[in-house]
């Protein structure tokens, strides 16, 4: 934990150079992957037996039939949970969740929330985050977690029994993996559009700076 | 990737494909394109060429392999699966298979037996009458479907680990293979683990009442540990067996252990 807490801190000081560390871009490229991976074969999945009226076009779905797309989705996982459980304990351990995502406050959140939508929120600074960026990135690493808890229950509702019993049962757990699959899309789209219009910001996800 | 390799100069790539595709098996052809339409979404945001899908099916078995390892390792012989009282029985309980229901095998109960080979002392057949006198015991657990969807039901049956003690059987073997009366000949391997675990049954009547067409008279293994459809139905033979024998559905891609 020392050593990682150190070997962060000389890129603190540099926070004036690099605004994503190594280890942060390549992990958001690997779960960006992952994510695309599970979404698209999860689709699929899906529309074998639809949770609701309506079903995933095959277009944008990933394994051509329910076989194929279990075999990406049961593949794509471990990239997702071996990379999620690094970034978790990295995050952590280096202090870097606790030196940008805290604290929340509901003031700075309206506040804040308030500058976005009149386009009056600043970006100079991209190595600190604003709260409406904190909120949403404290709550998708939330929503990360409970996806991978609720697939698990799926994938193993009697060895894992007491990980269903979390969700109550095995229909629930799907629901609730299926809530926090379309909480991931409207993430995705918020971030990727908002990316797009501060461009900078990407550059920084991709060489740092 | 490898893609260059594939390249043969004045040869249009995608012509080529649609020539190969045509001198394939129907059955093979239809899968392989379907593969290859499953990744056509995934070549425009890789740039991947769709040549390289074979070798991305190739990939994905064998990950396939590893997770039934892992399964086989997280399988805990004494964790049992929840059960339930039988007010939360689903009425009615789905029926499900790859044909419709008048399709669905008719077995005369008189005529029947059920073969039993391998690796087991007694290789004696077995009327239905031999198994009803039995003793069964009576199990309300979920079913879970492959595609998602779960129901809860009533089996009563034999402890499948009490037949394989009854016939001799190896239960060092690796598997008991079954096969069914279904169309095209539906049959599948159950580790033998999940043979002996406490829960596995050959199931002979479903909510107390002889076991009905629709949920694979005469006998039913029911494997509330497994998914549904290594819950093999209409039932003619078991083989203790080394040999991974394969089954309908594992060989088309879905996982081998399915386990739940």
């Amino acid at each position: 934990m020392s050593t990682l807490a150190a070997a962060d801190g000389p890129t603190v000081q540099e926070s004036a150079k690099t605004i994503q560390p190594a280890w942060v871009r390549t992990m958001h490229w690997i779960n960006a992957v992952a994510m695309i991976l599970m979404i698209m074969s999860g689709w699929q999945i899906y529309n074998a037996s639809p949770l609701f009226d309506f079903h995933f076009d095959k277009s944008i779905t990933l394994g051509g039939w329910l076989g194929g797309a279990l075999l990406w989705h049961f593949a794509a996982m471990w990239l997702l949970m071996i990379n999620g459980l690094a970034y978790l304990v990295t995050g952590f351990a280096t202090g870097r969740f606790r030196r940008k995502l805290l604290p929340i406050t509901p003031g700075g959140v309206i506040s804040d929330a308030k500058a976005a939508l009149t386009f009056k929120l600043s970006h100079d600074d991209l190595s600190k985050y604003n709260y409406v960026q904190k909120l949403l990135y404290a709550g998708i690493i939330a929503v990360g977690v409970v996806i991978v808890l609720s697939g698990l229950s799926m994938w193993k509702p009697v060895q894992l029994y007491y990980l269903v019993m979390l969700f109550g049962d095995y229909p629930t757990a799907r629901y609730v993996h299926f809530i926090c699959m379309a909480l991931i899309c409207l993430f995705l789209i918020v971030h990727v559009v908002l990316a797009l219009l501060v461009p900078k910001s990407l550059r920084a996800m991709i060489i740092g700076r | 990737m490898a893609k260059r390799s594939f390249l043969i100069p004045g040869v249009d790539r995608r012509l080529l494909i649609k020539d190969a595709v045509k001198s394939m098996p129907d059955l093979t052809r239809r899968r392989f394109i379907a593969g290859g339409a499953s990744l056509g979404a995934l070549t425009l945001l890789t740039g991947c060429d769709v040549l390289d899908s074979d070798r991305a099916e190739e990939v994905l078995k064998q990950v396939s392999k590893f997770n039934d390892t892992v399964q086989a390792w997280m399988f805990n012989p004494d964790a049992l699966a929840p059960t339930f009282p039988e007010s939360a029985i689903t009425k009615p309980f789905p029926f499900n298979a790859y044909y419709d229901l008048d399709d669905a095998p008719e077995v005369d109960g008189k005529t029947w037996k059920l073969e039993v080979r391998g690796l087991v002392d007694n290789k004696k057949s077995w009327t239905l009458d031999e198994l009803y006198a039995l003793p069964q015991v009576k199990q309300v657990t979920r079913h879970i479907c492959v595609e998602g969807w779960s129901a809860i039901g009533s089996w009563t049956g034999t402890p499948l680990r009490d037949f394989l003690k009854l016939i001799g059987a190896d239960t060092r073997a690796k598997y008991v293979w079954f096969q069914c009366a279904d169309k095209e000949g539906y049959n599948s391997p159950l580790d033998m683990r999940t043979a002996l675990h406490p829960q596995t049954q050959m199931t002979f009547k479903f909510a107390d009442e002889i076991l009905p067409r629709a949920y694979g008279f005469p006998m039913k293994i029911r494997v509330p540990t497994k998914l549904g459809f290594k819950n093999p139905k209409y039932v003619i033979s078991m083989e203790v067996t080394n040999d991974y024998k394969g089954g309908y559905w594992e060989d088309q891609g879905y996982n081998s252990f399915s386990g739940s």
